[in-house]
């Protein structure tokens, strides 16, 4: 091996990817060897640094320069700048929102300065198939150090301690679900991960399973050896085609070190794992709906109990964990308890991976400490909302979740805090909005999903989703009705009572909590037929304002259904009887003389 | 092919020395200066020359970085030398004869080279042939 003096990683991830690092890599490949670097720079894709509205991400060490919007026609002076003449390419370096001094090393950024990672501690850094990468990260030293040193139940005892609790939305003690799983009588069990990630807006298992998939299978083998399973099922979503294939080379190359399979590490614990794929349903992602998938049926909820953890996979007992819990488990057995106790809060150990969307200037994956608060979050990591607006609410939970208003800023944020303010911690989506915003129109949003979703085995979901939804879409068509906020609030609780799986029991949470909190903007919709917030489009009118009008008749001659009169030099007139409210009139006034109203 | 534990620990050493580059090593970081200047001045070589000592003599903890012009062209090649608490070393004029001796000398026995550092009188620096 020759000597490499500087290496350059080129973030592979789904985001970058799609906004073109494939290419990158193959025009930083021939412009290093055209000016004979190839041997002394090293090209390495990576999982995902999080950053991805900045993407494609590109690296430069030893110096950690973050490029950012990389596109192919810089690579010719990136590479002549920075790595024949070692010049920082600024006009390429990332520069916060916040400052105007171009930050240089990636350690400065704000976004990544308030993080601490476990989860996703390798995301980023080691080429993620590469298997020696993730070894040389004291990789696989956990699942030794338990072969090795330690009783089944020692596990257990040190992931209870640790306090971790289940990232995939319900938050239950990860210690006790493997504790009630090794309990359980059966002739064989299973480990499950559930990397089907349907909540909208959330990548960060994608992330894990794209930028570090040896942490899922070391956590995997180290949870059989816990719970006495020899079998593990991986099931991703088909639509996260790069985490399939990372995971898959990850397997081989683990399998291939006798990191999985027969007699591991020379301890008698055998293990084997397999990928299922999923089609992206919503409710697969439900445990039982998801086994019952994995199992080849269809993806339809079973009723608890029986746990999994007492029938499960095949009707054997199972431990089914999300993809971020697993990812936590090699640093908790390497560290201790003790160490991963301390970080968080009381109830709530540990980090978590937020998706940061919305109405914010960072958007991207972020891991912070449990009891971090939202003002934190949005102001500091965030970077902020853009162009001066004001925040109204943060959305969490995705589809089970709720809105947190402007009063909650600084509630710390855990899983029973969230619960407390009417929202929930779910898979970590974090969807910022601002005055812009309608909220009557997010609960209906996320309604239209879940309806959407709602499998249709059990009748208070599948019925009772599509009713709530038909009142919201009344009352944003300004068809709403006196006493409708009553009839979706007895409609919710009706539907949370009595529905088989999580997908119906939570399902009416984003509208219960836009009551809670936004009432007025209900009340605005339906008593006077009015969006404050300006989105809702059969509650506006287009007008013409008179003194900005130049009778130019540009937007007369858009109009498609002719509502707008005028001649030139007489001030034009929307007809609001035959506007149909498409918006091609204020597209095309240069003068900005239209507005909605 | 199945890894033994020990062989497992090798492949761990062996690749974090390669990925240290990434994480900020412990040990020395020699900065050259690749502007115009002292390409044209022969920096390329200076470069190449310590790439491969510090390769040959396996001092793994050793960064070489580039670096853009310095400000004093005259002087190029130019080298310094960080040392892992912060303090600088700056040798100017470099050949591949010198760079030997640095990485022998400096890297290996923590021997600054005097004769090669630039020398400075009221905060500027002086060309040591001129004085
Ligand atoms: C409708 C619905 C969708 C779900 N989707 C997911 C998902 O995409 N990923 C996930 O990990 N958990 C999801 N869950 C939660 C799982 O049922 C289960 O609680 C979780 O996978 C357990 O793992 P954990 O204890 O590690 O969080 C979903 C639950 C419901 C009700």
């Amino acid at each position: 091996m020759s000597f490499i003096r500087s290496q350059i990683l080129v973030c592979a991830g789904t985001g970058c990817n799609s906004s073109g690092s494939a290419t990158l890599i193959k025009d930083l490949d021939k412009e290093l060897k055209k000016h004979s670097l190839s041997k002394e720079v090293e090209v390495i894709r990576t999982g995902c640094f999080g950053l991805c509205e900045l993407g494609p991400v590109v690296i430069v060490y030893p110096e950690g320069t973050f490029y950012s919007r990389v596109t192919s026609e810089d690579i010719a002076e990136l590479v002549e700048e920075h790595l024949v003449k070692g010049r920082v390419l600024t006009r390429l370096v990332y520069h916060e929102t916040i400052g105007d001094n171009k930050t240089i090393s990636i350690n400065d950024i704000g976004f990544f300065k308030s993080q601490e990672r476990i989860a996703l501690k390798n995301c980023g850094i080691i080429d993620p198939e590469n298997i020696d990468e993730y070894l040389a990260y004291d990789g696989y030293k956990a699942l030794q150090k338990v072969l090795l040193e330690m009783e089944p139940q020692e596990v257990i005892d040190t992931i209870k301690g640790a306090g971790l609790r289940g990232r995939g939305g319900a938050g239950f003690p990860t210690g006790m679900k493997w504790q009630f799983t090794k309990n359980a009588q059966g002739d064989s069990k299973y480990v499950a991960c559930n990397a089907d990630e349907g909540d909208p807006g959330a990548f960060m298992d994608r992330s894990v399973l794209e930028g570090d998939p040896h942490a899922l299978i070391e956590a995997m083998t180290i949870a059989g050896y816990a719970i006495g399973a020899n079998e593990g099922y991986v099931y991703v979503r088909a639509e996260y085609p790069i985490a399939v294939k990372r995971l898959a080379i990850a397997i081989n190359q683990a399998r291939d070190y006798g990191l999985l399979g027969d007699n591991i590490l020379d301890s008698g614990f055998n293990f084997t794992l397999d990928i299922r794929l999923g089609s992206g349903a919503f409710v697969c992602g439900e445990e039982t709906a998801l086994l019952n998938s994995i199992e080849g049926k269809r993806g339809e909820p079973r009723p608890r109990p029986p746990f999994p953890a007492n029938k499960g996979l095949f009707g054997k007992p199972t431990v089914l964990n999300n993809v971020e819990t697993f990812a936590n488990i090699p640093s908790i057995i390497r560290n201790g308890s003790d160490w991963y106790s301390n970080i968080g809060t009381e109830k709530s150990k540990g980090t978590k991976v937020f998706a940061l969307g919305g109405k914010i200037n960072n958007t991207g994956l972020l891991e912070i400490p449990m009891g971090t608060t939202l003002r934190e979050i949005v102001y500091e990591i965030g970077g902020g909302i853009p162009n001066g607006k004001a925040f109204k609410a943060a959305q969490t939970g995705g589809p089970s979740g709720g809105c947190i208003p402007s009063e909650h800023l600084d509630t710390p944020i855990d899983y029973d805090s969230l619960i407390q303010i009417g929202s929930m911690m779910g898979s970590g989506g974090l969807i910022v909005m601002d005055e812009d915003n309608c909220m009557v129109d997010i609960a209906r949003f996320f309604l239209d999903f879940t309806c959407d979703e709602s499998c249709g085995k059990c009748p208070p979901c599948r019925i009772g989703t599509k009713r709530m939804l038909e009142i919201l879409e009344d009352i944003c068509a300004g068809k709403g009705k006196k006493g409708d906020i009553e009839r979706l609030e007895s409609l919710a609780i009706g539907i949370k009572s009595s529905s088989l799986c999580g997908l119906g029991q939570t399902a009416p949470n984003p509208v219960l909590s836009t009551i809670r909190y936004f009432r007025d903007e209900y009340e605005a919709h339906i008593n006077e037929k009015r969006c404050p917030s300006g989105v809702c489009t059969e509650l506006l009118s287009f007008v013409v304002v008179e003194e900005a009008c130049k009778a130019c008749g540009i937007c007369k001659k858009k109009c498609p259904v002719d509502a707008i009169t005028g001649e030139k030099k007489v001030i034009h007139n929307i007809d609001q009887q035959k506007c149909i409210k498409c918006g091609a009139c204020i597209e095309a006034c240069p003068f900005d003389a239209i507005v909605k109203k | 092919m199945k890894k033994s534990i020990q062989e497992l620990e090798a492949i761990r050493n062996k690749t974090i020395d390669h990925i240290n580059l990434r994480s900020g090593k412990g040990g020395y970081r020699v900065v050259v200066g690749m502007a115009t200047c002292g390409i044209a001045a022969g920096a390329r070589p200076v470069m190449m020359r310590l790439m491969e000592e510090v390769q040959k003599n396996s001092l793994v903890d050793v960064t070489i970085a580039q670096t853009g012009c310095i400000g004093a062209c005259r002087l190029e090649p130019i080298i310094e030398v960080y040392s892992p608490d912060g303090s600088k070393v700056t040798y100017i004029k470099m050949d591949e004869e010198k760079a030997i001796k640095v990485v022998a000398d400096h890297l290996i026995n923590g021997k600054i080279v005097n004769e090669y550092t630039a020398t400075t009188i009221d905060g500027k620096v002086v060309d040591p042939e001129m004085q």
